[in-house]
């Protein structure tokens, strides 16, 4: 029995969590959050069976996402319509499909090199789709996109998916569903010889490996994924725009992996998490949310380019060593310093948001209950103040953490 | 009797005005252990790139069991039998020393780019990459990140996996170059069974092994093979003395 926890008990946990969330937190901004959640795992786990499996890094991600939710769309449209016999819950394939016929094009083309070929390439092409997304207006429907409705006669469940909670359901049955194979994939020849070829595309070639055969399935498996993702995007939202295939949405899956963590299959999930929540919470409490998502970014590459995943996986032998404690003092005195230059920073950049965008830029300044005024010389000293000080006792408190770390390692040294 | 394993026919090979291979003829006959020596620039590496696919050939056809196999792609050559070891350690360095060598036996057992079967059930595949590890000696660095492991274990891990499809045809390419003397005899052993009843072409600097493990030798001078033949006849050889041997052995 410990066993079997062991090895599927994550997948309960997961399985409870996805099911229970909902009816903790209700409102329909809880709701359509959960359901971002859901589709944004997808696409990022999708992305890094590229990046992190794969040795790929794409700037264009976004166009299988697009292209299967454009397709799924048509799709909704033709079911609606009574000319397509597919329930509405099986949509998604459609837009898998969408994927697997992009994927296997482009995937092809671009995938002859990795590194900086191949980003350059993803670039081109998704500029090439963004492009035709508003030339070819009759199938992406030009500047105001397409639009449908998903409440159909057909459907497997009997549920009409009128309310967001049933939609919320199917988002996550396929979350769960394509979750676990992606991470099967990751455990079959192919997604090995994917490391292989990532680690080392010569050496694969020595094995018997075509480098470019093996990223092309890889490539076209993980659009197939992306497009799914896009199919429920086109349930979820009922319309969708040439924005979905752009820059942006391929930027911020690569963020969104990024931030989570290539080097384990889990990171991208609480990178698609945690960025999707960022974006809706700060989003409606400041303009300059994004500039904190950068500036958060920014960080992680310097300093944990292994992400979120990796710096609980850092942190995994120090626990199992029970030695977790020795560290905590170290991180408890580091955090009050980076709380304050993080004060600093945001005051300024608060300032400047409220000074440059305002209507009114002389009218009060609020943050955390305290109004001042923007123009006021003595709000700008204690910006620049806290942010001083902050970071002068961050850099003292961060070579405390360093000999916290050197005195664990010397102590897991020891011990075995 | 003895068939022709590997048969390299006036091969060149130029780098734009420079011209590292020069009409070069070399037969390896099935089952043999061949040595090919030569000074520093003579070409061996050169000559290696050619026969496994790496570069293509200037000029001239290269053999392998009777198949042409000139200015294939690597990984045709490969599939084809032969496999090659590189004198720079060329291992798969984020992947655990067990996957380094079941990645290398995925495309020879059949299973290819296969997404429907699960690694961890391809008892065939598990059961021969742990035999192999048992013959390299790096069963117990089994879960270790192949990047991570000592020199001389990288070492045997890529002979480990240029050995494991089972390859008819082997190159290595100075496997023991960077080891220590104790190093060195363990990797001539190691060698010596994993190429049992296989076909070895080697280049090697370090003329004990050379004429410990070889059957034949080739000498190989700018680009040219200029002689082959048993040890004690390349030893005595006077144009091989003179070319490249020189007073260290005579």
């Amino acid at each position: 029995m410990p066993i079997l926890f062991r090895r599927y008990g994550i997948w309960v946990v997961a399985i409870l969590v996805s099911g229970v969330l909902p009816l903790i937190f209700k409102s329909s901004f809880s709701i359509s959050l959960f359901s971002q959640m859901g589709i944004s795992i997808i696409f990022a786990l999708s992305y890094n069976m590229l990046l992190g499996q794969g040795g790929m890094l794409s700037f264009g991600h976004a166009v299988y996402l697009g292209l299967g939710g454009f397709l799924a769309m048509h799709g909704l449209e033709k079911i609606g319509g009574g000319v397509l016999p597919l329930p509405l819950e099986l949509l998604p394939l459609v837009g898998g499909m969408a994927g697997i016929l992009a994927g296997v094009l482009f995937g092809w083309l671009s995938t002859d090199r990795a590194g900086t070929t191949f980003a350059l390439i993803s670039l081109g092409i998704g500029e090439l789709i963004a492009a035709s997304a508003l030339m070819l207006p009759s199938f992406f429907g030009g500047e105001e996109g397409i639009a449908s409705n998903r409440m159909v006669q057909l459907t497997l469940t009997g549920f009409k998916f009128g309310k967001s909670i049933e939609v919320y359901y199917l988002i996550a049955c396929w979350m769960l569903l394509s979750v676990a194979l992606m991470y099967l994939l990751t455990k079959t020849p192919l997604g090995r010889v994917a490391n292989a070829v990532r680690d080392n595309p010569e050496r694969a070639a020595f094995i018997g490996y075509n480098p470019r055969h093996v990223r092309t399935i890889q490539f076209t498996l993980a659009a197939f994924f992306a497009g799914l993702a896009g199919g429920l995007f086109a349930i979820n939202y009922e319309i969708i725009t040439a924005e979905t295939v752009g820059a942006q949405t391929s930027g911020s899956v690569l963020m969104m992996t990024y931030i989570g963590g290539v080097g384990h299959f889990f990171g991208p999930i609480m990178g698609a998490v945690l960025v999707i929540l960022m974006q809706q919470s700060l989003a409606g409490i400041t303009h300059a949310w994004l500039l904190y998502f950068g500036l958060l970014f920014v960080m992680m590459v310097l300093w944990a380019p292994n992400g979120m995943a990796g710096l609980i996986m850092l942190h995994e032998p120090v626990w199992r060593a029970g030695l977790l404690k020795r560290l905590l003092p170290a991180y408890l005195t580091t955090l009050l310093p980076l709380l304050v230059m993080f004060a600093g920073i945001m005051l300024l950049v608060e300032i400047n948001y409220h000074l440059s965008l305002s209507i009114n830029p002389d009218e009060p300044l609020a943050l955390f209950g305290i109004a001042f005024n923007a123009r006021s010389p003595l709000a700008w000293a204690l910006a620049i103040v806290l942010a001083a000080v902050g970071f002068f006792f961050f850099r003292k408190a961060s070579r405390r953490v360093n000999e916290s770390w050197n005195e664990v390692t010397q102590a897991m040294k020891g011990g075995r | 009797m003895t068939a022709t394993a590997l048969k390299i026919v006036d091969v060149h090979k130029s780098f734009g005005s420079s011209k590292i291979i020069n009409g070069l003829h070399l037969e390896v006959l099935k089952g043999e252990r061949h040595a090919v020596i030569g000074p520093n620039g003579a070409g061996k590496s050169t000559l290696f790139n050619l026969i496994s696919g790496f570069y293509p050939v200037s000029s001239g056809y290269i053999e392998l069991n009777g198949q042409i196999v000139t200015n294939l792609a690597p990984h045709l050559i490969n599939r084809r039998g032969l496999s090659r070891s590189f004198q720079v350690t060329n291992i798969f360095p984020k992947m655990t020393v067990f996957e380094n060598i079941r990645c290398a036996l995925l495309w020879p057992m059949g299973y290819r780019h296969s997404f429907w079967h699960l690694v961890g059930n391809l008892k065939k595949v598990n059961a021969k990459a742990e035999e192999i590890l048992e013959r390299i000696r790096l069963a117990d660095r089994r879960d270790i990140p192949a990047g991570l492991l000592a020199y001389a274990d990288q070492r045997a891990l890529e002979i480990g996996i240029t050995i494991a499809g089972d390859a008819d045809v082997i190159l290595l390419d100075e496997p023991t170059a960077g080891m220590s003397l104790s190093e060195t005899a363990h990797a001539v052993e190691l060698i010596r069974t994993v190429t049992e009843g296989k076909t070895l072409l080697v280049v090697e600097h370090d003329m004990s092994v050379v004429f410990g493990l070889a059957d034949r030798i080739s000498v190989l001078v700018y680009g040219q093979v200029v002689a082959t033949d048993i040890p004690e006849k390349i030893r005595q050889n006077a144009q091989v003395q003179e070319a490249y041997l020189g007073k260290e052995i005579a």
